[in-house]
């Protein structure tokens, strides 16, 4: 498969086969990172991190990636500090970046803006979140984790919990489960349930789904419970908020009818979601979920850069 | 009489026939046909109609559509049929048809899609025919008919 030069914008542009690809070089990656310590497939390649939009774990976990790869690393983490508070357009900043580096990793606060930079450059671009739209290298570190904890994804029931109206991580997760054999269940408040047209393209395309307003009645089921926040800053209004606000909350009560087996995920920053008396439990993957973002970014740099060899 | 009769035969212009009912002066909006300078039009509202029941006509004197105009018409009435008309003869005959993209005819109603705040074309990929369903290329929303027309 010839990744060279391509641009990962949206779960949409990947078929079943690009996601397999990538955790499978993942995979790779990972088991030969921890024979050797450090790889330097990306010698003498720069990655510039334009974060428009603040973030911890997927600009570090980027950074990290092309560290572990023998490349180095220039950007921002804030527009404020950049030519952008001078009025430059998106285009030009691209055009200018693309000037001192060999791949670009941007999160910008519109959506559209990763596709739209992936337009105006030469170099890979590759998309960290465009509003509230995709975030697709978030996705495939959570089909890495999901598939490193079960060995396999075929034939897992998944419970979505939480904002699945305005959560794009969960957009995206959904849509890419599709392509496996999967039961899902979709767990929120009435508020704040799926949009109606990802749920019909879900049942289009084969899967079983489930939409619930009760966790406990869900949970002896799932292999796989998906966490997110509740995000203050996509509501269009503080009162919708507010009374949606704390509906749901894992703790060791609410996991005491669950498998044995049961992965709870999430992609964090979480608030009080999860009770942190869960993360000492076997139930608790986030953390691992955290350690993913490396070898599946390694994989995602060095693949578009071209420097792997596959 | 034949149907698209009923309204004087123009010698030379645009016939839009097959607009759903009800739908002209939307067609016309568009089409920037509003304007006093805009040219003689004929238009023939409810008409009896074998393919759509009701339907609308739009005749308009002595101007040609293009192609990229017939598009921006396919959006609201994507059964309508144009012919171009010279010499009282129908020279030209198109069927409406929605591409597959649609470029440079519809503003994408997310306020925060990247196609409203920088220099750039607005593009959508058509998801559906029937009903009419969009997808914005660059924020990936989806819309619907009543969001096209309120946007075009």
């Amino acid at each position: 498969m010839d990744w060279k030069g391509r641009d990962v914008i949206s779960i949409r542009d990947f078929s079943k086969e690009d996601i397999e690809f990538v955790l499978k070089v993942a995979e790779r990656l990972e088991e030969e990172l921890n024979e050797k310590g450090s790889l330097d497939y990306a010698r003498g390649k720069i990655l510039a991190t334009l974060f428009f939009e603040p973030s911890t774990r997927t600009r570090l976990s980027f950074e990290s990636a092309m560290h572990r790869l023998g490349g180095s690393v220039i950007g921002f983490s804030s527009a404020s500090s950049t030519s952008v508070k001078k009025g430059e357009s998106l285009a030009d900043t691209i055009k200018t970046v693309e000037q001192y580096s060999d791949v670009i990793v941007i999160r910008h606060p519109m959506e559209g803006a990763a596709r739209l930079a992936a337009e105006v450059a030469g170099i890979p671009v590759i998309n960290a979140g465009d509003g509230s739209n995709q975030h697709p290298t978030q996705t495939l570190l959570d089909l890495y984790t999901i598939k490193k904890a079960f060995g396999k994804i075929d034939g897992l029931t998944i419970g979505l919990l939480g904002d699945l109206k305005y959560g794009r991580t969960v957009h995206s997760l959904a849509e890419a489960l599709a392509f496996y054999d999967v039961e899902l269940y979709l767990i929120s408040p009435e508020l704040l349930r799926m949009p109606k047209h990802i749920v019909d393209e879900l049942r289009e395309r084969g899967v079983k789904v489930y939409e619930t307003t009760d966790l406990e009645g869900a949970i002896p089921k799932l292999d796989v419970l998906y966490v997110t926040r509740i995000q203050r800053e996509r509501f269009p209004d503080e009162e919708e908020y507010l009374k949606v606000k704390g509906s749901y909350q894992v703790n060791l009560e609410v996991l005491k009818n669950a498998k044995e087996t049961l992965k709870v995920m999430h992609p964090l920053p979480r608030v009080d979601e999860i009770h942190p008396e869960v993360d000492k439990t076997k139930h608790a993957l986030y953390f691992r979920q955290v350690f993913s973002g490396v070898p599946v970014r390694m994989a995602l740099l060095g693949l578009t850069l071209g420097v792997l060899g596959v | 009489m034949p149907e698209n009769l009923k309204i004087e035969v123009i010698p030379e212009g645009t016939v839009i026939d097959h607009i759903p009912a009800g739908k002209w002066l939307k067609v016309i909006e568009i089409l920037g046909l509003t304007k006093p300078n805009g040219g003689t039009l004929l238009i023939a509202s409810n008409v009896p109609s074998k393919k759509l029941g009701r339907k609308d006509i739009v005749k308009v004197e002595g101007r040609y559509l293009s192609e990229e105009e017939v598009n921006k018409i396919a959006l609201i009435a994507p059964m309508a049929t144009v012919n171009i008309v010279k010499d009282y003869k129908i020279i030209e005959k198109f069927n409406v048809e929605i591409p597959d993209e649609i470029t440079g005819i519809l503003k994408c109603p997310n306020p925060n899609c990247v196609s409203n705040h920088e220099y750039v074309t607005p593009r959508f990929h058509v998801e559906s025919r029937e009903p009419l369903k969009l997808r914005c290329h660059y924020c990936e929303r989806t819309i619907n008919e009543d969001e096209i027309a309120q946007n075009l």
